[in-house]
């Protein structure tokens, strides 16, 4: 019998084509797309809920909604509705429409509009303001103003252990720390409670998170209603500064990056990749008992995209250009000073020169006046 | 060779008779000098009378207060970062039980200082301010330093006093503007300045 080769599905995302293997959501597609092409990193439809690390996650914040405008090459007719692109998988000859298309810009907008309508806008307070998901989708996607008159939700505050504080009314419920719980750890501490409005993440019984991944609840938060409390009120984001390390961990793989104030380490988190994402979870003893410079192996400072505010007022040696040109142009141009005359101190001699060169200087003014 | 077209042909026609008498120009001349004697003065004297800046003229900073007397920075950092000269740095610090009545929400500056050698008054934190909180007094200069003690000011010199409120008469250059027209059009004449809305 002959081997089938899985079959490569060629579909059409904002008018750029791509093929990519049965199964594939939209959202995998494009970013495969501004894989390839960096330049093309902004047609990726935005995520708030969907965490590739987390199987099972995402179809909830409605952030990724696209346009499908040809359902496959079999069956050419567009989809009724826009779809998640974050669970919706791909059909041969597929035509997408992200940033190409009017109704899903408009779509997103709203989207922004519904999230804000509970979230406090605390951010001069947030911990997480300067990498917040909702803060970067909101200032893309959203605009300036609200129509929310209403109160908005409160609850009542809880406190959740030691190292994690939860701030409830900023949650837009995107269930990525449940999945955390569910799949990182071993046992699963805390879920949704209620419904609709008023529904929250809470621990089980107000049991406090005590399991050894629970920390990584704190990196998987789009926005600040995680937050560590070892971190609380430390510094802004963008004032620390971060740093790769990797240490020898027998729970985790111990590749963290260390965010600095002066020669303090204030905060420890996960590496997250291009889409804001931990691959690599890492354990509590990691986070939040290693906060000295001895305890890791530094290696170098983290890259930081100049179009984020973790950038701001950092001047790295080796990004800061040097005057190579106008150096090495000074270095070919450069003559030495040829001046082989005597070296005089005899009075009279230098009156009679001085006396001469007069009667020179006065020659040549006279015979540029007559030309 | 004619180099501009702004020469002028000089005429030397004969002078009238009033002309030719001298006096009455004299006093023609003399009596412009004697008007602006009694002309209101372009020039003030300065250290002792000083010109009215504007309401949105950009001073010394002052961390404003709320009605109620409580601190409005909460040590966001906005005004830091967007200080192009990094004159303003801040350690943030969590409200504790009882000092409700100090700072209006959870966190608080519990150190703010501004290096006022660093500062160029552009106005930036001001603008980047998200709870009104900073702002450069349309009033007040930075002193003369004498030492290198003065020049970063702490929050000692910086909060508002209770007792002696900073008013102004427009807080945003829009209002200031909208004040502008106002008054050229003759609407109104005074303002009363009124504390941050």
């Amino acid at each position: 019998m002959e081997e089938t080769k899985p079959q490569l599905f060629k579909i059409t995302f904002d008018g750029i084509e791509v093929e990519v293997e049965p199964g594939t959501t939209i959202m995998q597609a494009a970013r495969k797309i501004a894989e390839a092409d960096q330049s093309q990193t902004s047609i990726v439809p935005p995520a708030m809920c969907y965490y590739k690390p987390l199987p099972a996650s995402g179809g909830k914040c409605r952030a990724c909604l696209v346009k499908v405008a040809q359902g496959s090459a079999k069956d050419t007719r567009p989809m009724p509705k826009l779809v998640p692109s974050c669970i919706t998988q791909v059909q041969d000859g597929m035509v997408v429409e992200n940033t190409t298309n009017e109704a899903v810009l408009e779509a997103r907008k709203g989207i922004v509009e519904f999230l804000l309508i509970n979230h406090p806008l605390d951010c001069p307070v947030c911990d997480q303001a300067g990498e917040c998901n909702l803060q970067d989708f909101a200032f893309e996607h959203g605009s300036a103003h609200t129509r929310y008159e209403e109160e908005r939700r409160t609850f009542e505050k809880k406190d959740i252990g030691p190292y994690v504080q939860l701030h409830m009314t900023r949650c837009i419920l995107c269930y990525r720390c449940v999945y955390t719980a569910d799949q990182v750890t071993n046992k699963r501490e805390h879920g949704v409670m209620n419904r609709g409005d008023a529904s929250e993440i809470s621990t089980y019984i107000e049991k406090s998170i005590d399991n050894d991944f629970s920390g990584n609840i704190i990196d998987v938060c789009p926005v600040g209603a995680l937050t560590d409390k070892t971190y609380r009120f430390k510094n802004r984001v963008w004032f620390s500064k971060p740093e790769d390390a990797h240490c020898d961990c027998d729970k985790c793989s111990g590749k963290v990056i260390l965010w600095y104030r002066g020669d303090e380490v204030i905060r420890v988190t996960a590496r997250k990749n291009t889409w804001g994402e931990v691959n690599e979870f890492i354990c509590n003893t990691c986070r939040f008992e290693r906060k000295k410079t001895s305890d890791w192996v530094l290696e170098g400072p983290t890259k930081v995209k100049r179009s984020s505010v973790i950038s701001a007022n950092k001047y790295r040696s080796d990004l800061v250009k040097k005057p190579d040109f106008a150096l090495k142009l000074a270095a070919t141009q450069f003559k030495n000073i040829d001046d082989t005359r005597e070296y005089v101190t005899d009075k009279d001699t230098i009156r009679h020169q001085s006396i001469e060169n007069n009667d020179k200087a006065n020659h040549r003014s006279l015979l540029n006046q007559n030309n | 060779m004619q180099l501009t077209n702004r020469s002028k042909q000089v005429s030397n026609k004969e002078m009238t008779f009033m002309e030719r008498a001298y006096l009455p120009a004299i006093a023609t001349g003399l009596g412009i000098t004697i008007k602006h004697f009694f002309a209101k003065k372009v020039t003030i004297e300065y250290p002792e009378v000083k010109r009215y800046l504007g309401p949105v003229f950009r001073g010394r900073h002052i961390l404003k207060r709320d009605a109620d007397g409580k601190e409005r920075c909460t040590a966001c950092g906005l005004c830091a970062v967007a200080c192009p000269a990094e004159a303003i740095s801040m350690v943030a610090a969590e409200r504790e039980k009882g000092e409700e009545n100090l700072y209006r929400e959870e966190k608080y500056a519990a150190v703010y200082e501004v290096n006022m050698l660093r500062c160029i008054f552009c106005g930036l934190c001001e603008e980047a301010c998200p709870k009104q909180a900073v702002y450069l007094r349309h009033d007040e200069f930075v002193p003369v330093f004498t030492d290198r003690d003065q020049v970063i000011w702490g929050k000692d010199l910086l909060v508002e006093d209770m007792n002696n409120r900073y008013t102004r008469e427009a807080w945003t250059k829009e209002e200031a503007k909208a004040l502008d027209d106002k008054r050229a059009n003759g609407e109104v004449t005074n303002v009363t300045p009124r504390p941050v809305p």
